[in-house]
C-alpha cells in the first residue's frame, strides 16, 4: 500500500511538473518589464514631397521623392525611422470597382469551363461592360477628393530611401492596374519600430500619370541608327555608282565551292543546318541567304542537297529559297520539296535525327550557319567522325569555340552577315559591308576618346552616350 | 506584285518595329504585342505544314526503301501516339474501351501511311484503313471511360500521355545531352594539341583555367593561379569576346536595315 501511494505520489508530481515550469516560464524577468522601456519619440515627418509622371514609360506610374525625416539619419544608430509608407488616397468606389472585377474574373472562368451553364458567355460579357464603364468614370472618382475616399497603403521604402515608384499595371483586367489621367494625391508616413508611432507628411497632388510618345531616354540610340542608315545608304548608292569595293576573303565562303564540288565528285550529298534560330532571328536570315547560294551551286552541279530544320516556319521559308535557287539555276524540274523537311521543335530530337542522318548518309560536306545553342558540338563532332568537309557560322557566341575546334572553316560572329554579301558579289549588298567597317572604326575611335573620358573624368562625353530605359 | 507585296509589308512592319522601340507609349506597345500574337499564329498554322512535311519524309523513306526504312513507321506511330493521347483524357478510373480505341485510330493512320507508300495493293490498304477508322469512331461515339480535349490540357495529364513523355521522350534527350560530355572531351583533345605557338598557348591557357576547379589542388595552386585565372577571363577572353558581340551588333542592325529596305532579299528566295 505504501508502495502504491508512494508510485502515485510520484505520478501526481511528475505531472504537475509541466504546470510548474510554465508557471516558471510566465513569471517575467525585471528586464523585461514593459515599463522599463524607453518611450520612442514621435519622428519628424518627411518634408517636401512631390510627385511626377514616370518618365519615357507607357504611363501608369507615378514617381515620388522627399527630403528624409531628420530622424531619420543614415549610418546614425540613435536614429528612430524605421521606414516609409507611401499613402494614395483612393475613392470607395474603388472597392466597388474591384468587386466588379473579381465577379467578372469569376464569370469567365465559369464561362471557360467544360459545364459551363447556359448564359455564361453573356453574364460575362456584362460584367466586363460594367467593369470598363466604372474605369472609365476613375478620373470623376478621384477628382471628388476628399470626399468618399481614404488612404491606402501602397507600399513602403527603408529608411535612408527618398524617393518611390508608384508603378501599377497597364492592362485594365489586372487587380493592380493604375489608370491615367487621375488627379492622384499621396501622403508618406515615418514610421518607427513601434508602428502606431509614426508622423505623416504634408498631403502631395494632385499628380496624373500618363504614357510618352517619345523615350527620350533612347536618343543616343537613335541616332546611332539614323548615321549607320545613312552611311549604309551612302555606300550602296557608291557601288551601284560602280566603285570598287574590296571586301577580305572570307576562308569559309571561299571554301564552300570547293565543298560542293567535292561532294560531287564523291556522289555524296551536301547537309545545310539552319541552326535553332526561328525566321525572325538575322542570324537565321543571313542563313536563308546562304542556303540560296548554295542551292543554286548544287542544283547547277546536280547534288543532292539535305536540309532538315527544326522549326516549321523556318522550313517553309527554306522551301521557298531553295526553290527559286533550283528555278535560277535553270533547273527546276531538279527540286525536290522534301529536300527541305520538319524534322521536330525538340532541341536534341532534332540533334539526335541530324547525326543519324549523318551517320545514314555520310554527307561529303556539312554547312551550319544560324542560331546554334548546345547541340553545336554534339552536330559537328558527329560530322567530324562521319569524315565530312564541315563549314560553320554562328553570332552566339557561346558555341563559336565549338565549332572552331570540330569544324573545319568556321565563320565567326558578323562574318555569317558578311558571308551573304561576299557570296553574291553584288555592289549593293558589298556596300553595306563598308559602312559595318566604318561604324566599326567610329566605335574603336569613340571607345578610346571615351577610356581618356572616363580616366580624366570628362563626364561630359562619356554622358553623351548614356541611354536610360 | 507577288514580289512587290512582301516587301512593301516587310518595309512598312520593319519600320514600325524600328520606331516602337522608340515610342514607349501604350498604343505602341499594344500595335507591338499584337503583332507578336500574329507571329503565334502563323507558327501554329506552320505546325500543321511541319508534321506533314515530317509524314511526308517518312512515307518517301517507307516507298522508296531507303537505308532504315523501318524506322519510318516507328516515327509515324511516335508522332501520331501522342496526338491521340494528348488530345484525350480519362473521365474516371476506368479504362474502358480506350485501349482499342487507341490502337484502331493509331491502325488507321498507320494504312494512312501505308496506302500512300505502297505501289501495289493500294486498294487492300485503304479498306483496312476504313475499318480501323470505323472501330475508332465506334469506340469513340459509345464508350463513356474516356472523351476528346481539344480546347483544355487535360490530355497533357492522361496517363499514357505522361508515361510515354516522362519514361520515354525525357530519358532519350537526357541521354543525348549526356553526350556532351563526352564530345566535350574529344573536341578538348583535338583543340589542345600543342601543334603550333598559338596552338601552345591555347592549351597553357586551357590548363590553367582548367585547374583551377580542380578541387584536390586548390592548396597547390594557391591564392595567385585563381587570380591568373581569373585575369584570364576577364580581361583578354572577355575583350575578344566584346570585340565579336560588337561586330555582330552591328552586322544585326546591318542585315536588318537591308532587309526593311529590301536590299537583301535572300529570305525570299532573291539574293
Amino acid at each position: 500500500m505504501k508502495y502504491k501511494l508512494f508510485m502515485l505520489a510520484i505520478g501526481v508530481l511528475l505531472c504537475a511538473l509541466p504546470l510548474l515550469a510554465q508557471e516558471v516560464e510566465e513569471a517575467p524577468p525585471d528586464s523585461m518589464v514593459v515599463g522599463s522601456v524607453p518611450a520612442i519619440p514621435t519622428p519628424a515627418p518627411v518634408t517636401q514631397l512631390s510627385g511626377e509622371d514616370g518618365k519615357n514609360d507607357h504611363g501608369h506610374a507615378v514617381m515620388l521623392s522627399w527630403e528624409l525625416s531628420a530622424d531619420d539619419r543614415p549610418g546614425d544608430t540613435t536614429s528612430t525611422v524605421l521606414s516609409y509608407e507611401v499613402f494614395r488616397w483612393v475613392p470607395s468606389m474603388a472597392d466597388t470597382v474591384e468587386a466588379v472585377r473579381l465577379a467578372y474574373e469569376e464569370a469567365d472562368a465559369i464561362m471557360r469551363s467544360d459545364d459551363a451553364p447556359e448564359g455564361a458567355r453573356d453574364k460575362r460579357n456584362d460584367l466586363r461592360t460594367r467593369y470598363f464603364d466604372l474605369l472609365e468614370q476613375y478620373p470623376e472618382f478621384y477628382a471628388s477628393y476628399p470626399e468618399n475616399g481614404n488612404w491606402k497603403n501602397i507600399g513602403a521604402s527603408p529608411s535612408g530611401s527618398t524617393t518611390y515608384e508608384d508603378q501599377g499595371s497597364k492592362e485594365r483586367l489586372a487587380s493592380d492596374y493604375l489608370p491615367d489621367f487621375c488627379d492622384f494625391r499621396y501622403r508618406v508616413d515615418a514610421v518607427t519600430a513601434v508602428a502606431t508611432i509614426r508622423s505623416s507628411s504634408e498631403i502631395f497632388g494632385p499628380v496624373q500619370s500618363s504614357g510618352q510618345y517619345f523615350n527620350t531616354g533612347r536618343v543616343p540610340i537613335l541616332i546611332g541608327v539614323l548615321v549607320f542608315g545613312l552611311l549604309t545608304l551612302l555606300f550602296v548608292q557608291q557601288a551601284r555608282g560602280g566603285k570598287d569595293l574590296y571586301v577580305r576573303p572570307l576562308a569559309g565562303i571561299e571554301a564552300v565551292d570547293d565543298a560542293i564540288g567535292r561532294a560531287t565528285e564523291m556522289g555524296r550529298p551536301i547537309l545545310y543546318v539552319l541552326g535553332l534560330g526561328s525566321a525572325s532571328d538575322v542570324a537565321t536570315i543571313a542563313s536563308f541567304t546562304i542556303l540560296g547560294r548554295v542551292a543554286k551551286r548544287v542544283a547547277e552541279y546536280q547534288t543532292e542537297l539535305i536540309v532538315p530544320t527544326y522549326d516549321p516556319i523556318v522550313m517553309s521559308v527554306g522551301q521557298e529559297v531553295v526553290r527559286s535557287a533550283y528555278l535560277d539555276a535553270g533547273r527546276p524540274d531538279d527540286y525536290k520539296e522534301d529536300t527541305v523537311y520538319f524534322v521536330t521543335q525538340s532541341q536534341f530530337a532534332y540533334v539526335a535525327a541530324v547525326n543519324g542522318t549523318m551517320l545514314r548518309e555520310l554527307p561529303a560536306t556539312n554547312v551550319y550557319m544560324g542560331k546554334f545553342f548546345a547541340e553545336s558540338l554534339l552536330l559537328a563532332e558527329t560530322g567530324a567522325v562521319a569524315g565530312s568537309i564541315q563549314i560553320a557560322g554562328t553570332d552566339e557566341i557561346a558555341q563559336i569555340p565549338f565549332f572552331i575546334v570540330a569544324c573545319d572553316y568556321t565563320l565567326i560572329g558578323e562574318e555569317l552577315y558578311a558571308a551573304s554579301a561576299y557570296l553574291g558579289r553584288e555592289p549593293i549588298l558589298l556596300g553595306s559591308l563598308k559602312a559595318q567597317d566604318w561604324a566599326k572604326a567610329a566605335i574603336i575611335v569613340f571607345g578610346t576618346i571615351g577610356l581618356l573620358a572616363a580616366n580624366f573624368n570628362w563626364t561630359f562625353f562619356t554622358e553623351l552616350f548614356r541611354v536610360t530605359n | 506584285m507577288k514580289r512587290q507585296l512582301p516587301l512593301a509589308l516587310v518595309f512598312v512592319f520593319g519600320l514600325f518595329m524600328v520606331f516602337q522601340y522608340f515610342v514607349p507609349h501604350e498604343s505602341s506597345e499594344w500595335v507591338y504585342e499584337f503583332l507578336l500574337d500574329w507571329i503565334l499564329i502563323i507558327g501554329i498554322f506552320a505546325v500543321a505544314l511541319g508534321i506533314w512535311s515530317l509524314f511526308r519524309v517518312a512515307v518517301d523513306k517507307i516507298k522508296t526503301h531507303k537505308p532504315n526504312w523501318g524506322y519510318s513507321y516507328l516515327t509515324l506511330l511516335g508522332l501520331f501516339s501522342m496526338v491521340v493521347f494528348g488530345f484525350t483524357a480519362l473521365n474516371g478510373e476506368s479504362w474502358g474501351w480506350y485501349f482499342p480505341f487507341a490502337i484502331s485510330a493509331l491502325m488507321a493512320i498507320m494504312m494512312i501511311a501505308q496506302t500512300m507508300a505502297t505501289t501495289s495493293q493500294k486498294g487492300l490498304y485503304a479498306g483496312l484503313t476504313g475499318l480501323f477508322a470505323l472501330i475508332a469512331v465506334v469506340i469513340a461515339i459509345f464508350d463513356p471511360a474516356w472523351s476528346f480535349h481539344f480546347s483544355t490540357a487535360e490530355g497533357v495529364e492522361n496517363p499514357m500521355f505522361r508515361a510515354f513523355f516522362d519514361h520515354i521522350l525525357i530519358p532519350c534527350l537526357s541521354t543525348m545531352f549526356a553526350l556532351l560530355a563526352f564530345f566535350i572531351a574529344s573536341a578538348a583533345y583535338r583543340a589542345f594539341r600543342a601543334r603550333n605557338l598559338l596552338a601552345s598557348l591555347l592549351l597553357i591557357a586551357a590548363l590553367i583555367v582548367m585547374l583551377r576547379f580542380n578541387p584536390w589542388l586548390a592548396a597547390v595552386y594557391g591564392d595567385f593561379g585563381a587570380r591568373l585565372s581569373n585575369w584570364l577571363m576577364n580581361v583578354p577572353n572577355m575583350a575578344a569576346q566584346r570585340a565579336i558581340v560588337i561586330g555582330v551588333g552591328l552586322g544585326i542592325v546591318a542585315t536588318a536595315l537591308k532587309v526593311i529596305l529590301g536590299i537583301e532579299r535572300g529570305y525570299m528566295g532573291k539574293g
